[in-house]
């Protein structure tokens, strides 16, 4: 439990989609004009990783990764199949959008109105593929997965939402010519990122024991790393 | 009623026998390079532009693994087109993408390991990167394979030479290197903001700044 608020509020704010890794930028320039538009781009985000992702990560660990049919057959323990990550990922995003538009349209128009017209355009957010390519570099169980995509969608729902207030205000500051526009968002954006850093420093409390385990032995390690190097130091 | 038909076929012949690189073609490989700019001026691919550029070995190869990808997308769906119905074409279009992409990574992770973990899922994020998918809707579902190809070449040389002159900068101020090799003087203190993704971001609005004001592109 604890190990999963921890993957929560890392993936919000320590590694966020956005200021820590510049996934889903182009959308995220695109739509942070309005207010309106973008927390409706960033429900339609919170909604897509927080399943995409759990259903890539099923699609990983029982299909792609090495050894991960064994549940078929004990013969295919060595089938690797993760040359086909890229492909296998973007189908189901890209499936999953599609079905999810239509039933949408079909079952509440009202939603429709509001969060469909947006949903087309996150079948190529990076942020939705991003997250679902960090998954093989990450040993994380399903619910792990679970949290971790929603975890990231808040992310970049905040973050979404917070430059669109900005660029509202912005409209009546006098900005030199050239820079309107994308110029000064990016500034805007990079100062917005060293905001964020400073969550970098955050030392997350909820730590399970393994974990505590494992730095103490680090630091106990390089408590001798030093005390050796001293040593060679002096009888040189 | 039959001249005006064989005049059209007259034409429609002129067109395809059109020089190899005539004035509109060439225009297709410069325009991207400044005032069409995929980065500075059509605002896409930014993800790969401000996460790769920390060092510029990965981001030649980058731009390299880009410009592939684009140029045989381009020419594979710009071939395709006349056969691709129009409902699915986003599907189809990925999973073009998406197979090129796993070639180039492929090939990368045999030929260039070390960058290749460098680079980790940003080759993957070639797949999304808003350069192909919208030179493929835009350019290649309306043009001809040569037209496409040419297309592709001059956007991804547009994205290239952007993305290196970021990482030019950001490396020379961040780490005093250049390619991995020390160029400024060891008192050379780096700067750790130009390594952070922040520091990109403030760089290439600068970029950006300098470049509208040379070529007077105002945005409203």
């Amino acid at each position: 439990m604890e190990n999963l608020l921890n993957i929560f509020v890392k993936s919000i704010f320590i590694d966020n989609m956005i200021f820590a890794y510049f996934l889903g930028m182009c959308s995220y320039l695109a739509v942070s004009k309005k207010y309106k538009t973008a927390a409706g781009l960033g429900m339609a985000v919170i909604f897509v990783l927080g399943i995409t992702i759990p259903l890539n990560w099923l699609a990983y660990n029982f299909l792609l990764k090495e050894g991960a049919l064994t549940w078929i057959s004990e013969d295919f323990a060595s089938i690797n199949l993760e040359v086909l990550k890229f492909i296998v990922f973007i189908a189901i995003v890209a499936a999953f959008v599609q079905l999810t538009e239509m039933a949408v349209e079909k079952f509440s128009p009202s939603l429709y109105n509001s969060l469909g017209i947006f949903l087309p355009l996150i079948a190529v957010n990076c942020s939705i593929l991003g997250g679902a390519l960090f998954l093989p570099t990450r040993d994380y169980e399903f619910v792990e997965a679970l949290t971790f995509g929603l975890g990231s969608g808040i992310g970049w729902f905040l973050a979404v939402v917070s430059l669109a207030a900005i660029r509202e205000k912005m409209a009546y500051a006098d900005v030199p010519k050239p820079l309107r526009g994308l110029g000064i968002t990016f500034i805007i954006v990079g100062l917005m990122a060293f905001g964020f850093m400073s969550f970098g420093g955050f030392e997350l409390p909820f730590k399970n024991k393994e974990q505590q385990q494992a730095e103490l032995e680090k630091t106990s390690q390089n408590i001798e790393n030093v005390e050796e190097v001293s040593v060679a130091n002096f009888s040189e | 009623m039959s001249t005006e038909t064989l005049e059209k076929e007259v034409k429609e012949v002129k067109k395809s026998s059109e020089p190899l690189l005539s004035k509109k073609r060439k225009a297709l490989l410069t325009n991207p390079l400044d005032e069409d700019n995929p980065i500075t001026i059509q605002v896409l691919g930014i993800c790969s532009a401000l996460a790769v550029t920390v060092a510029l070995k990965p981001t030649l190869v980058m731009a390299i693994a880009v410009t592939a990808v684009l140029v045989l997308a381009n020419v594979v769906i710009s071939a395709l087109r006349n056969t691709i119905p129009n409902r699915i074409r986003i599907i189809v279009q990925l999973v073009v993408v998406a197979s090129l992409v796993a070639i180039v990574d492929q090939v990368l992770k045999a030929y260039s390991y070390d960058v290749w973990k460098e680079l980790s899922v940003f080759i993957g994020l070639i797949i999304t990167n808003c350069i192909v998918m919208g030179r493929l809707e835009a350019f290649a579902l309306g043009n001809k394979p040569w037209d496409a190809m040419l297309d592709g070449l001059g956007n991804s040389f547009g994205y290239a030479w952007i993305i290196l002159a970021i990482a030019f900068f950001r490396e020379l101020t961040g780490s005093g290197k250049l390619f991995g090799i020390k160029v400024l003087p060891d008192e050379y203190i780096g700067n750790g903001v130009m390594m952070s993704p922040a520091g990109a971001c403030i760089l290439l609005g600068v970029l950006i700044w300098v470049i509208r004001s040379r070529n007077g592109y105002v945005e409203d």
